[in-house]
């Protein structure tokens, strides 16, 4: 699989490459049955880094974990920690901590017994252990819920105490499972940051599974996007966000307008009627049939001149106010068939007083045009 | 942190974990034995022995083709076929409308009309009988009523069989009826529908697979019963009492294994069929359903509230007849008060020991069963080793529901006994007896326990590998601790049935070991309704004093255990 191994490998040139990976994963295959979930998934995670698996429901993030949890051991394939083969080791053999969607949280435990519980099987003196529960309580910021049971707290007290537990015994490696997902907005926003928080303080090497692009973004020192059992890419994220390597990776993360494209030359394609300059269209052959992506918010209204490149007229479809900027539904005139996505910051609404119909002359910047190979 | 001083080193952890799995491996290993052995091999016994002769030789069908060349015994086939399905009849409409009013309509009591209702489940099946021979017997107080005819025989089966079938035909209907879309009425009523064709065309069509399940149930119960055709059958021959001529009184083992194979016949069909209904079931109830709210109807809320009293009225009259008559000096001429229908020492030599025996008995099976059912439950639905072993387990613990009580009976006879077997050390003991009752109840009880499993968060079990904690420990701090309501349903179930069941122990029972229910029988036999009719009434107060010592329990001294429910 060159994508993975490419996503690897440029993920690598950053400082974390420098170190051996902490966690090392190779060729991992999970079948359900005849349904293949994992297909030969490859992966590096470097010690203390903050990675994230994001992708859509259903593509198999949960199954990654688990098999690197050893909870639902893999088919086919290696996965080593810390330099050590752990494949076929059971999970307590294993070192880690694990956050699930649910909490799991132990009911008829108070808090603080949830959050000791690891603790008491290794045969420490109660006054450490002790020690240890308030210490993490703090640590998440729950110091006076001690004797609560999870019941009497909110969704986002026991994702903390969840947390806690995950990281009483010091593990090695945390992993979490869409943590936020069962959280409304506004908590799951405070939570972010403090979990994001808690990590970089830590120094744990942590795997977050989630479907919330903006999570996955805000979070991550990298992102593992996935999708139908393969990675499709490993990046930072402004590395996945600019320099998408697949058509499904650009239009999950963020969003893009999709074109059907020709390319024209070593700098140019064409779209229906119109010749776009292109910087992405040197290594395809010319007369390819290729995908042509453009991000909204890179369409630029604004300080346009003669020398601005692809500068064309098109037509305000209409207009969605989503708070802090407007999305435009723009029609070219020199391609009628065609429709592209546009961001308008409110503060450029007020100046040109944008309105539906209205036409406007708008340029796509030859760099911010992505081609994807079609198919 | 300072918590590095916490973390484990390996090696311990290794090795601990190959001992969880190993355990697990172990403890499902020993259940796939212990139902193989408690449930699997008796039947398999009984199986074999009907293919035997006497002497336990190979001879083919040939003992079928006795059975059925012999009029008096496959007759019974006919007699008992034919008491099930007129007994069907009557109570499933009976039960039917009884449970339609407790589900569609606001009465007051429903409580306590559900709960009158349900008495007959905490007696032996013959109290029934028992109670209608005081009625309408020999020496009966309503003799009068039969116009010359005679209890003894089909028509008391039937009458008895009405009262003892009606409570399980009631606790299937009320769940069918329950489940009810209030859309469904919604829009039969929006289109102006009749009330009586809303009736045919949506109530009855939802109940549909609650009425088919019910009819096969009381029809196996009735032809399995074996307490009430041997009190107030007479002359009249069912499959229960032959199987037990053929085997107590005959000690013609080959014959008894044939009638307990024919036994088996509608109880399997039955399972299936309840399997089949339930699959179907499910899909009929749509997660988005809208619960049904009863709307009022005087006229219709008053009619069949005075049904139901009514109803409930028979069934505590004919149940409360037979507790009334075990203190009544000499029925019906001496109707005054008297405790010396409980000496049985006057009319047996077992004296109150049986009574002791089946207290020790259902106490022990409750305890041991509890025990066993929800550790087994918990290997088969929350562990994921020996994935195989599990599959044959859950099929092992499924199997007791198809076999009738009489059935198992039969197969323990036969396997317990058997010479080759060093387990006939056993025969006759109080263990064979307590084991035969947790495999004879053992599908309620896994039921039960699956389902309190399954609410549990699955992920339980990850956490605490995650946290290195041993399996069994998060089973006894965690597992254990939020199941305990479950827990208690499964022993109070197991220890009224045990209590109250005649046809399992009916040829188990050794010298010392002679059970309440049995000693009924006996009594009956001897012609000594009275003392019958005391050990019944004790064995009826014990059930109800064990289920409102449950209740009570359940509401003011669990509730304040369980602090950690409450939010
Ligand atoms: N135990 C299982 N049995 C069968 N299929 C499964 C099982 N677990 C997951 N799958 C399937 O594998 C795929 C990936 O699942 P999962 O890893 O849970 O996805 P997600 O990315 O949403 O976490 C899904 O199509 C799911 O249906
Ligand atoms: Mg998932």
């Amino acid at each position: 699989m060159n994508k993975q191994i490419d996503g690897v490998s440029r993920a690598g040139n950053g400082s974390v490459a420098a170190a051996a990976p902490f966690l090392r994963i190779r060729n991992l295959v999970k079948r359900f049955g005849s349904f293949v979930a994992l297909k030969d998934v490859s992966l590096d995670v470097t010690s203390g880094e903050f990675v994230c698996f994001l992708g859509p429901s259903g593509c198999g993030k949960t199954t990654l974990l688990r098999a690197i949890a050893g909870l639902d051991p893999q088919d086919e394939g290696t996965i080593e920690m810390g330099g050590r083969d752990v494949s076929h080791l059971p999970p307590a053999a294993r070192d880690f901590g694990i956050v699930f969607q649910s909490y799991a949280l132990f009911p008829n435990l108070t808090v603080a017994a949830n959050v000791g519980y690891g603790l008491v099987n290794r045969r420490r003196p109660n006054s450490e252990i002790n020690a240890r529960v308030k210490e993490l309580l703090a640590l998440v910021g729950l110091s006076d819920q001690e004797t609560k049971y999870p019941v009497q707290l909110s969704g986002g007290q026991q994702q903390r105490v969840a947390l806690a537990r995950a990281l009483a015994t010091s593990p090695g490696l945390l992993l979490l499972d869409e943590p936020l997902s069962a959280l409304d907005a506004r908590v799951r926003l405070r939570l972010r940051d403090q979990i994001k928080d808690l990590q970089r303080r830590l120094g744990v090497t942590t795997i977050m599974v989630t479907h919330d692009q903006e999570e996955a973004m805000s979070m991550a020192d990298r992102i593992v996007v996935m999708n139908q059992g393969v990675i499709d890419q490993v990046g930072t994220p402004s590395d996945i966000y600019r320099h998408p390597t697949t058509a499904f990776v650009a239009d999950f993360v963020g969003s893009m307008t999709f074109m059907d494209a020709e390319i024209a030359g070593p700098d140019g394609v064409r779209v229906g009627d119109l010749n776009l300059h292109c910087k992405d269209a040197k290594g395809f052959v010319q007369g390819s049939l290729v995908r042509l992506g453009l991000r909204p918010e890179e369409v630029r209204v604004r300080n346009l001149d003669s020398a601005t490149q692809n500068k064309i007229d098109a037509k305000v479809l209409s207009l969605d106010f989503l708070g802090s900027f407007c999305r435009a539904r723009l029609n070219p005139e020199a391609a009628p068939g065609i429709t592209i996505l546009a961001d308008f910051s409110a503060n450029l609404m007020r100046d040109l007083a944008v309105t539906e119909g209205q036409k406007l002359a708008i340029a796509l910047p030859p760099e911010s045009l992505r081609l994807f190979a079609r198919g | 942190m300072s918590g590095a001083a916490l973390s484990s080193d390996r090696g311990p952890a290794l090795s601990g974990i190959s001992r969880d799995a190993l355990i697990l491996r172990l403890g499902v290993a020993i259940l796939v034995g212990w139902l193989l052995l408690t449930i699997a091999f008796p039947l398999w016994s009984l199986l074999s022995k009907s293919f035997q002769d006497g002497d336990g030789h190979f001879v083919g069908l040939k003992n079928y083709i006795v059975y059925f060349s012999t009029p008096t015994l496959f007759g019974s086939i006919y007699n008992s076929v034919w008491v099930a399905v007129v007994s069907t009849v009557i109570v499933i409409p009976i039960a039917f409308i009884y449970a339609y009013t407790l589900t569609r309509t606001k009465i007051p009591l429903k409580g306590l009309l559900y709960s009158a209702a349900l008495l007959p489940l905490f007696a032996p099946s013959l109290l029934s009988a028992i109670s209608l021979i005081y009625l309408f017997g020999n020496q009966g107080l309503l003799k009068g009523f039969l116009f010359g005819g005679s209890i003894y025989g089909p028509a008391g089966i039937v009458l008895a069989q009405v009262f003892y079938c009606f409570p399980h035909a009631l606790i299937i209907l009320v769940a069918a009826l329950g489940l009810a879309d209030a859309r469904l009425y919604e829009v039969a009523d929006a289109l102006g529908t009749a009330r009586p064709r809303i009736f045919w065309t949506v109530t009855l069509p939802g109940a549909k697979f609650g009425l088919i399940n019910a009819c096969f149930v009381v029809f196996t119960l009735v032809v399995t019963d074996f307490g009430i055709a041997k009190v107030i059958g007479g002359q009249f021959n069912v499959l229960a009492t032959d199987a037990y001529k053929q085997v107590v009184g005959q000690q013609n083992f080959a014959m008894g294994a044939v009638v307990g194979m024919v036994l088996l016949v509608p109880a399997v069909a039955a399972f299936v069929i309840d399997r089949m209904v339930q699959r179907r079931q499910v899909a009929l109830l749509s997660a988005r359903a809208v619960p049904l709210e009863p709307k009022e109807n005087k006229l219709r809320d008053w009619a069949l509230t005075a049904y139901a009293l009514v109803i409930a009225g028979l069934i505590v009259g004919v149940l409360g007849t037979a507790v009334w008559a075990s203190f009544i000096t000499y029925w019906p001429y001496n109707l005054s008060l008297t405790l010396k229908n409980y000496e049985f020492g006057t009319f047996d030599a077992a004296a109150w020991s049986p009574y002791f025996n089946s207290l020790k008995m259902a106490a022990l099976a409750a305890i041991i069963g509890t025990a066993i059912v929800f550790t087994g439950a918990y290997l088969v639905e929350k562990t994921k080793v020996a994935s195989g072993g599990r599959a044959i387990a859950h099929l092992l613990a499924m199997l007791p529901m198809a076999v009738p009580g009489l059935v198992l009976g039969l197969g323990y006879v036969f396997f317990v006994n058997a010479a080759w077997n060093p387990l006939n050390i056993f025969y006759g003991t109080l263990i064979v007896l307590v084991v035969n009752s947790v495999a004879h109840f053992y599908t309620v009880a896994h039921i039960t326990a699956l389902t309190a499993l399954k609410q549990i968060d699955p992920e339980f079990e990850s956490v605490s590998a995650s946290l290195k904690v041993p399996v069994w420990r998060t089973f006894a701090r965690v597992t254990v601790p939020i199941c305990m309501p479950a827990i208690f349903d499964i022993a109070i179930y197991i220890f009224v049935n045990a209590l109250t069941t005649v046809s399992a122990v009916i040829f188990l029972y050794g010298p010392g070991t002679k059970l309440a229910s049995v000693a009924i029988v006996h009594m009956d036999e001897a012609g000594v309704t009275a003392g019958a009719a005391a050990m019944a009434t004790l064995i009826v107060l014990t059930a109800l004093a064990a289920k409102l010592l449950h209740v009570f329990l359940d509401r003011f001294v669990f509730m304040r255990l369980q602090a950690w429910r409450r939010r």
